[in-house]
């Protein structure tokens, strides 16, 4: 078993399965001889030539659309777009297209894309290479929203993620890419779509998170621990479909519950979190659903003390944990 | 008739055939395609003003632009992506009355969409008639894309979308031109320039006179043709579908179209249209046009036409029947197909 980064999990479950299926095609924004700006596409283009890994112009729209046009028509295309925070000119083609071609033609046409994006910030990216999107795409029936957290999960969820028959967001955070190492099986895993993940089994206080904040939390049950806090993390890893089950399980079992996201709190991917746990557990809750979310300004902060301000940090976390514990 | 005016006119019907490349049958049979079209379409405005449907938006005006440009299609390898004013491009791709008026009346067994999407959405997997949305441009992306995987899987097909002139504003059309050009891609981008999108004239809708000549910016031909003019179309799908099949690329063909009726059954087109214009435009309606075109060359002669136009009023008849009768969508079906939990009708998955 071999210990990779996460981004050498989403290059190496590229490749394999470009390997495994010669429908497969990557096409993105320097995707190609560059190898990705973050390289995540690194060597395809060496071994699957330009006709299966395509670098496009200037074009986010085309890049979903074409792909979409190219599953219709036989193909498997893993689009990648550069930074989530340019994924807007194609939100048509995702919203409008994509995610309702199933359901509009009654069944008799699929869209089999992944659209891959890295996200996120903590990454001196400011306004327009830190975003958070998860949530203008996680409210569309028909779109499937995949976060993974860890290189073995990035991987399973990969596989899964191209072999799926629907359109599938796959969002990677961009701070973990080569922050994070683990172990990744060279066998044909998978982890299945809208299965959370306990990265951390506690008896008092559930945590509930994804992407980087599923790091930062677990820190935040380090820094509790010695307030003899017991704290029950859970990686969410697929946004839609959610998996109800492992969270209402957790929180029916500790009676508190805190999400964390790092975009912006209102109207946030949590807020629907917390939404189903009010609903759905509410007899069991031995204190208010808390969210620890991004501050409400319209990006983030360049300079570094304004971005630490906006970025969520274990310790913000912690505090929550303490406070809630305390109910 | 003479025997020799029959003479001269056998003559001329060779004459206009072996021009278009057609034989005869083939004149009649687009001639065919173009008054069913009429027909159908001419019916759905009929039942919405009854008020036995809410809602029509068609393509009457346009139907010998896309008889002529979609004929040399190969049906079920090949692909057409619509747009809204379709009908006889689709009809012409092997979509059947009964398939429209299903659409018209959202009928469970709609081919398009089992009912769910507006009228005008047309759509049929089992002859790649690409699914329709309401936003526009959208689809040429589609079909540069189907495209693409035509060229990478080495299919030999081609892919043709249509499009109003208005939506050839959108970013969409400059990203798929573009991209197309690029990669010499076996599509054909049809513009049916009927003048307005919606109450916007051309002169507010374009910098330049003619959609055409934006493809020098994608270094593939642009072709304006008399939409008007059934075989001219005809002319100009062949050789752009020829060309896209032998892998020398792209083309942007302009057909300049009329729109005989408002551009939808919520619209009231005198508001912004002059009668002297709509007069004008409807002398150039290529239904009359082509009739007169193949009687007077002896392509088809009036026992023919009799026997085209009783054949189409049986079929639009039928259609419209059979339609009605069909069952309305259960609401409780209409969860399914969000994802591919279940298995499409008829598919046998």
């Amino acid at each position: 078993m071999a210990v990779r980064t996460l981004l050498d999990a989403i290059r190496d479950t590229l490749a394999d399965e470009m390997r495994r299926d010669d429908t497969m095609i990557v096409l993105g924004e320097d995707v190609g001889i560059k190898g990705g700006v973050f390289l995540a596409t690194d060597g395809l283009f060496a071994e699957f030539g330009g006709a299966r890994v395509i670098d496009t112009p200037l074009t986010e729209s085309l890049i979903v659309g074409a792909s979409i046009g190219a599953a219709v028509n036989g193909l498997r295309p893993v689009p990648e777009i550069q930074f989530a925070d340019f994924i807007f000119p194609a939100f048509n083609q995702i919203v409008s297209e994509a995610a309702r071609l199933r359901y509009r033609s009654n069944g008799t046409f699929a869209c089999p894309i992944t659209i891959r994006a890295p996200f996120g910030g903590g990454v001196h990216g400011a306004l327009y290479h830190s975003q958070s999107v998860e949530a203008f795409f996680a409210h569309v029936p028909g779109l499937k929203v995949v976060v993974p957290s860890t290189p073995y999960d990035a991987r399973g969820l990969l596989r899964s993620s191209i072999r799926d028959p629907d359109p599938v967001l796959f969002f990677e955070h961009k701070k973990l890419y080569r922050s994070v190492r683990g172990e990744v099986p060279d066998t044909d895993y998978v982890v299945p779509l809208g299965q959370a993940r306990v990265a951390r089994p506690g008896d008092h206080v559930t945590v509930i998170a994804y992407g980087l904040m599923a790091h930062y939390s677990l820190e935040a049950a380090e820094l509790v621990e010695a307030d003899d806090i017991s704290v029950e993390v859970i990686d969410l890893r697929t946004l839609r479909p959610l998996d109800r089950d492992t969270i209402l399980g957790s929180v029916r079992k500790t009676g508190k519950c805190v999400i964390v996201y790092e975009d912006n709190r209102f109207g946030g991917y949590g807020a629907e979190v917390a939404a189903i746990v009010a609903e759905e557990a509410f007899e069991y809750l031995d204190g208010p659903v808390v969210r620890v979310a991004g501050p409400d300004v319209p990006g983030v902060p360049y300079n570094h003390k304004l971005e630490d301000w906006f970025m969520v940090s274990p310790d913000q976390i912690a505090a929550a944990i303490r406070e809630l514990a305390a109910f | 008739m003479t025997t020799r005016a029959r003479t001269a006119a056998g003559s001329a019907a060779l004459d206009l055939a072996a021009d278009a490349g057609l034989r005869p049958d083939q004149l009649r049979d687009m001639y065919r395609l173009v008054a069913l079209a009429r027909a159908t379409d001419e019916r759905m405005w009929i039942l919405n003003r009854a008020g036995m449907v809410p809602f029509v938006i068609s393509g009457q005006g346009h139907e010998g632009a896309q008889v002529g440009l979609c004929y040399e299609l190969r049906k079920g390898h090949d692909w057409l992506v619509p747009f809204y004013r379709s009908v006889a491009a689709c009809i012409t791709f092997g979509m059947s009355p009964r398939d429209i008026m299903t659409a018209q009346f959202a009928r469970a067994n709609d081919v398009s969409s089992g009912g769910r999407q507006m009228p005008g959405h047309y759509g049929a997997a089992i002859h790649n008639v690409l699914s329709t949305s309401s936003p526009v441009a959208t689809q040429l992306l589609h079909a540069v894309g189907i495209a693409l995987a035509a060229q990478i899987r080495g299919t030999d097909q081609v892919a043709l979308t249509a499009l109003g002139e208005g939506s050839s504003n959108q970013g969409d059309f400059h990203e798929g031109l573009n991209f197309a050009g690029i990669h010499h891609l076996p599509v054909v981008f049809v513009v049916e320039n009927n003048g307005y999108a919606i109450s916007v004239p051309m002169a507010l809708e374009s910098a330049v006179p003619d959609i055409a000549m934006r493809a020098a910016g994608y270094a593939m031909p642009g072709v304006v043709v008399d939409g008007g003019d059934v075989l001219a179309c005809y002319r100009a799908g062949h050789e752009a579908i020829d060309r896209a099949r032998r892998g020398d690329g792209p083309t942007l063909i302009e057909a300049k179209v009329m729109r005989l009726t408002a551009h939808s059954s919520d619209d009231q087109q005198t508001k912004y249209r002059s009668a002297a214009e709509l007069e004008e435009e409807r002398g150039r309606d290529p239904l009359p046009r082509f009739r007169a075109q193949l009687l007077a060359a002896g392509v088809m002669d009036d026992e023919q036409l009799a026997a085209i136009e009783a054949e189409i009023k049986v079929a639009v008849d039928d259609a419209t029947d059979w339609a009605q009768a069909q069952p309305e969508p259960d609401p409780a079906t209409a969860e399914r197909y969000v994802y591919a939990d279940e298995p499409a009708p008829g598919t046998g998955a």
